[in-house]
């Protein structure tokens, strides 16, 4: 049996593969030195860019591709029916090119992060990409090996992602940490796979579907119209492309592309390309390519309770990886020990996989048992936005902040899970969609700032706007569009689509518990907002030198009659009013045009008779950073983007519901 | 013309960001560029209403109508009718008078956009036109989620206004405005969603016209009672009213008014439009409750306002008054109820604007809104402002012949007859209640007049200001001349004011003697000097009354500059007063500004057919009510 590939179908994902060799292979043989740390930086550039424009040329062509398929001669042939391992459909597209566009800017992070030199930069980028490959496989994984295959892809290079800025304490610890939480998570997700496989005896996920049915009537629709289910005695039927599916009496019927399933009395039927299908009593029919009836597998034995064991341990496994309450408290620990990027990937990236599978598992494979794990989906949901924005709440580091706000709205996402309505889907997928740009354009100027200050505190970032005012406008538009305000009306928007579906699915209380978490959330995100546009007022002693950042200095003070009776060494005020002019004053308190009106420093006089005030004019732009404004700006004008039209991601996200 | 309300939220919003572009950063070009794109908003409010068709006031006009994200049955969709046009013009004028008070002249006395502190102008003005767009969008959308939209924008804004221009507790202030109206967004927002699930429609128009129907009543009390809950907080309607007073207060005057003049508008607007019109069912239901917060609402903002000291304090709790009023209107469900709920709503952002300008004005000439330090005979000492104080307050207690009157008075007519299904004896005591209030009203509002603007000048209080100040007194600290070393007698309590914030009193904590530390530019010490400012329980002070005389006072404060306050530069409003001998009275942009709301207060008191003539036929076509 040999299996032909459709080298086409798994373009983006090989890509990713060979230039992580190429780098690898390059940094073995090429001298080390800054030229080489920036061309294997642009290399991995252009192999996520060419992996994408694959992509692109994949949702061109419009079609679903499928590869890896069970041999004709093992199974029924026809691509609809048989079941396939990798396949590229409208919602494999969306999280791949979400994926590959977050990693654009999460390359870009990298590339300044490597321009200190403390890292090794071809295991560094090979991991990077070891990583994309698993996170662009991920999502078109229709089968229970290579889900969790691809999610260890995603997840193993982490972990040494983490660890790489080598003699770092706090990065050390975040990676075992990382690793004990994700070897649990996997090693439970893996008992709860093998259960399903055991029970169903198939390890794809149409055929889980099929295989463990529903305990209660169940309809799914999605795909074209025309399309019609009725699922009702216990029976669940599934169908997809204008087919027709009925089941009644613990039958399941799935059926696809123009054709009908009739399932009765615990018969299955699997009818796909216009063909019919018809099981009764206990059969098993699978009918393909115009075949009539084709039966005789014997049907399987199911026991609910351990499906429902299954489930959950599926689940929870997931919910590690999503940093899903209670499977949450390793996030700050390893956002803050990890070097930004890697923070970034794992609250973007790591997080999108994470969702992909889980929707793939929840929705595809266990739609029969919705009822078992929608209300667990709510309480997740609930709890995880709770106690993210409570957490979140008492933070002063930046990175820690936006890892718990990360928990807080992987809530969000899953809040729309929980409503048991295929469209439902659509809100998560078009929240994560939003939630990926501002997220990203948050990290983005967070990475900017740590380059200037030790800790990345919030207090770091009084003043920002007038040391940097793009940086300042770009991050106060992601945490605004995070909030869920206007004028970040991407994230009302996705705020919206979410608060829709759970209203109407009827589950108020979810719907007011994530009210009063918007309002929680918004508590952090506007405090740390305004401190963006605050005076770095207080000069703390020895944060003086930090809070001059660089740059042009300023000037030294005059010891002065009265001691040290000098200004304010604050940035902003001075930055504003050094369009004023007073060159002689040199960011003395008067330079605000009112010469006597000396602000005191706090410090005693004659202590340090002059202190040299440094002024900060902005953020230094060395090459490095080149690269994180690129970043940042292209986050922004995405953030923007879905700001002004929503419309372009709800559109991607109809095409990518399930069928 | 449905370019009209287009352009009306387009210029403020391309000229605010306009302002990103650095090349706009020239302060005296700053002053022009706001009085201009607010000026030519409103002309275009103005053409808005001159080419208004009154004879139809009661269908939307200037529609216009364009899908903006259909995934979310998302419509850009404008108009304006009967009940929103006054709105939008008092919004138009409001934010142009404020741009008058802040740019006439040269834009450098107390209050003004480019005085030297807190500065930053340029936020400022952008600000202010992001928070127009908002404003005027709320008042023009015709689709209930770009309603929404409109009604969030002006969040961050107003909360930027307060936390960066604000006072001396700014922060905690504007943290509460920010959360306490997101919290009622969210509810409003849960309400809307619900009745898109139930209606199947955004359309405002589509959706009253149905007059609920397609909704069951059930669905139509908790709808209405979750949008009312959220354009409760908004109005704010007792008990959802906390956030006011320390917004109102810590905010800068151009805060204050447009905060009072139409951000109270908004929800209740919202009522109006939305709330009752949709959900008839829920409405009778509801309205009673309606009515009797609104009554409560009437009695305890007169209450507490006897018991201020503090002048925009006692402003902002006369607005949960009057706003009880406007509920009371809105809750009856008829049309002259409704009628005078708008009206109500248009006379008090008149007042109300006014009367803050006015706060501000004498919070800058006296560097507090502290009635006892205030003292009294402001009429003597300056008499014009003294003058605009007494009108205004004259005018907000509802004085027949002023806008304040005909909407309050409407209001409790109005509770007379409620509408058919609602229970008339209850209504009815709601009036005589609401009677009493009014009253009240007269009351709080003749003991302030007596307070503030009669009796013997320079009878003012400095208590607080040396003994019982502690805490209150900053230690002044001239700059560019030697130590002195004068002690200071109050004991100056470190958790005070010096003390305001952590990071500073970790660096004066090295010199245990700072509150001894006073120093003179001459190195003479200075007579200890009182504290003007008043930190954040101005209430709870003591009231001794030490003579001290007026120019004394201003002498000493000619140090205040210079004194060591911490973050006081950016926390008082205005503590850069020059060193005069004397107050100036009404200034020139003051009266600039003024003006037009004082006319327009008399015009609409005298002639109040001319607002009602445009809101009846709206109100009738939104009650259902045959015209």
């Amino acid at each position: 049996m040999i299996q032909s590939i459709d080298y086409f179908a798994i373009a983006p994902p090989l890509v990713l593969a060979l230039v992580a060799g190429l780098v690898l292979l390059l940094d073995a043989f090429l001298k080390p030195g800054p030229k080489v740390t920036t061309a294997l930086g642009l290399i991995t550039l252009a192999g996520v860019l060419v992996a994408g424009a694959f992509l692109i040329a994949q949702a061109l062509r419009g079609e679903t591709l499928a590869t890896f398929c069970v041999p004709g001669d093992l199974a029924a042939s026809g691509p609809a029916g048989r079941p396939c391992s990798f396949v590229v459909d409208p919602f494999t597209l969306i999280f791949a090119g979400l994926v590959l566009a977050a990693a654009v800017v999460v390359v870009l992070l990298s590339m300044t992060e490597l321009s200190g030199g403390r890292i090794p930069v071809g295991e560094w980028y090979f991991l990077l990409l070891c990583t994309l490959v698993g996170a662009v496989t991920l999502p078109a994984s229709r089968d229970l090996i290579m889900l969790v295959v691809a999610l260890e892809l995603v997840s193993l290079p982490v972990f040494a992602l983490t660890a790489l800025r080598r003699y770092d304490g706090r990065s050390s610890e975040a990676a075992v940490k990382l690793f004990l939480v994700s070897i649990v998570s996997t090693a439970v997700m893996l008992f709860g796979v093998s259960l399903l496989y055991g029970m169903s005896g198939t390890v794809y996920l149409t055929q889980l579907a099929v295989a463990l049915g529903g305990g209660e009537g169940q309809a799914a629709m999605a795909g074209g119209g025309g399309a019609a289910a009725l699922g009702g005695g216990g029976g669940s039927a599934v169908l997809g492309g204008g087919a027709q599916a009925i089941a009644v009496s613990g039958g399941q019927a799935l059926a696809a592309g123009g054709s009908q399933a009739i399932a009765a009395n615990g018969g299955q039927v699997l009818a796909a390309s216009g063909s019919q299908g018809l099981a009764a009593g206990g059969s098993q029919a699978i009918a393909v390519d115009g075949a009539g009836l084709l039966a005789g597998v014997p049907g399987v034995e199911v026991s609910p309770s351990v499906v429902a064991v299954g489930v959950v341990l599926v689940v929870a496994g997931f919910a590690f990886k999503i940093a899903a309450v209670p499977f949450h408290a390793w996030a700050a620990d390893v956002y803050q020990g990890a070097p930004i990027p890697v923070a970034a990937l794992l609250s973007v990236i790591s997080k999108a996989s994470g969702f992909a599978g889980l929707m793939l598992v929840l929705l595809v494979a266990l739609g029969g048992q919705v009822g078992l794990w929608a209300p667990m989906v709510a309480i997740i949901a609930a709890l995880t936005m709770t106690v993210g924005n409570l957490l979140a709440m008492r933070q002063r580091s930046a990175v820690r902040l936006l890892a718990w706000s990360s928990v807080a709205q992987s809530g969000y996402i899953l809040a729309p899970l929980a409503v048991q309505r295929p469209e439902a889907v659509q809100a998560a997928i078009a929240y994560l969609v939003i939630y990926a740009a501002m997220n990203l354009g948050a990290f983005a100027v967070v990475m900017m700032v740590s380059r200037h200050v030790e800790r990345n505190e919030l207090d770091d970032y009084r003043g920002l706007a007038y040391r940097s005012p793009a940086a300042a406008l770009t991050l106060a538009f992601s945490l605004i569009c995070l909030a869920g305000l206007p004028p970040g009306l991407a994230g009302l928007f996705a705020k919206i689509v979410v608060f829709r579906e759970i209203v109407q699915g009827g589950l108020g209380w979810l719907a007011l518990v994530m009210a009063v978490n918007t309002v929680i959330g918004l508590y952090y995100y506007v405090v740390w907002t305004a401190r963006l546009f605050t005076p770095a007022a207080e000069a703390v002693p020895g944060r003086g030198a930090r809070a001059g950042a660089g740059a042009d200095p300023g000037g030294t003070l005059p010891g002065g009659d009265r001691g040290s009776a000098k200004s304010e060494s604050e940035p902003g005020r001075v930055g504003t009013a050094g369009n004023e002019g007073e060159p002689g004053r040199g960011g003395t308190a008067g330079s605000e045009g009112e010469p006597g009106r000396a602000r005191a420093s706090g410090r005693l006089p004659g202590e340090d008779g002059a202190v040299e005030v440094r002024v900060a004019g902005g953020l230094p732009r060395d090459g490095g950073t080149v690269a994180v404004w690129v970043a940042a700006g292209l986050a922004l004008v995405v953030a923007v983007l879905f700001s002004v039209a929503p419309q372009l991601v709800l559109d991607a996200v109809t095409l990518g519901a399930f069928r | 013309m449905s370019w009209l309300p287009v352009a009306l939220v387009a210029v403020p919003l391309l000229g605010a960001l306009a302002l990103l572009s650095p090349a706009t950063s020239r302060r005296g070009l700053l002053r022009v560029y706001g009085l201009v794109v607010t000026g030519a908003t409103l002309v275009l409010a103005v053409i808005l209403a001159v080419s208004f068709d009154y004879a139809n006031a009661a269908t939307p006009q200037f529609v216009i109508d364009r899908e903006w994200a259909p995934g979310l049955a998302l419509h850009f969709h404008l108009g304006v009718d009967g009940i929103s046009l006054p709105l939008v013009v008092l919004t138009a004028l409001l934010t142009f008078l404020c741009f008058l008070y802040l740019c006439w002249g040269d834009a450098r006395q107390p209050g003004q956009l480019l005085r030297p502190e807190p500065g930053r102008p340029r936020a400022l003005i952008f600000t202010l036109l992001v928070l127009e767009v908002g404003m005027i969008g709320t008042f023009l959308a015709l689709d209930l989620l770009l309603f929404f939209v409109f009604f969030e924008i002006v969040l961050i804004p107003m909360y930027f206004v307060i936390a960066v221009w604000g006072g001396a507790d700014r922060r905690a202030a504007a943290l509460k405005f920010i959360l306490y109206t997101l919290l009622g967004s969210v509810v409003l927002l849960l309400g809307l969603l619900l009745i898109w699930a139930q209606a199947g429609t955004l359309d405002m128009v589509a959706l009253a016209q149905a007059q609920g129907g397609g909704m069951a009543r059930g669905i139509q009390v908790l709808a209405f009672v979750a949008v009312g809950v959220g354009f409760a907080v908004k109005t704010p309607m007792w008990p959802l009213h906390t956030w006011l007073p320390d917004a109102h207060t810590e905010a800068p005057t151009v805060g204050s008014v447009l905060l009072a003049g139409v951000l109270l508008k908004m929800g209740t607007y919202g009522i109006a439009r939305i709330a009752i019109p949709i959900l008839p069912e829920g409405a009778a239901a509801v309205a009673p409750w309606l009515g009797a917060l609104g009554v409560v609402g009437i009695i305890y903002g007169a209450l507490a306002c006897l018991a201020q000291r503090d002048l925009k304090r006692l402003i902002a709790y006369s607005s949960i008054g009057h706003m009880g009023f406007v509920l009371l209107g809105l809750a009856t469900l008829t049309p002259a109820g409704m009628n005078a709920a708008l009206f109500a709503n248009i006379a008090h952002g008149l007042i109300t604007g006014l009367l803050f300008f006015v706060a501000g004005g004498i919070k800058s000439r006296y560097g507090t809104a502290d009635m006892t330090q205030l003292g009294g005979g402001m009429l003597a000492v300056l008499p014009h402002l003294g003058a605009v104080l007494s009108f205004a307050c004259f005018a907000s207690l509802g004085l027949p012949g002023l806008a304040g009157f005909w909407g309050e008075m409407l209001a409790l007519f109005s509770a007379f007859e409620p509408a058919a299904g609602l229970p008339r004896p209850l209504f009815v005591a709601f009036m005589v209640i609401g009677g009493l209030g009014a009253l009240l009203t007269a009351a709080y509002f003749l003991v302030m007049l007596s307070r503030v603007t009669h009796g013997l000048p320079g009878r003012r209080s400095e208590a607080a200001l040396v003994g019982g100040g502690a805490g209150h007194g900053p230690v002044a600290v001239a700059a560019g001349g030697a130590v002195g070393t004068g002690e200071v007698t109050a004991s100056a309590d470190p958790s005070g004011a010096v003390a305001g914030s952590v990071d500073y009193s970790g660096e004066v904590a090295g010199s245990a003697d700072y509150s001894g530390v006073v120093a003179g530019p001459a190195g003479t010490p200075l007579p200890v000097a009182p504290a003007v400012r008043h930190e954040e329980f101005p209430d709870e002070r003591p009231i001794d009354s030490v003579e001290h005389s007026w120019e004394e006072d201003r002498s000493e404060w000619g140090y205040s500059d210079d004194w060591l306050e911490g973050e006081s530069a950016e926390e008082a409003p205005e503590p850069d007063e020059p060193a005069v001998p004397a107050m100036p009275d009404l200034r020139p942009y003051e009266l600039v500004a003024w003006t037009p709301l004082i006319v327009l207060t008399i015009l609409f008191g005298l002639w109040p057919k001319l607002l009602f003539s445009v809101t009846t036929p709206a109100v009738q076509a939104l009650l259902g009510v045959g015209s």
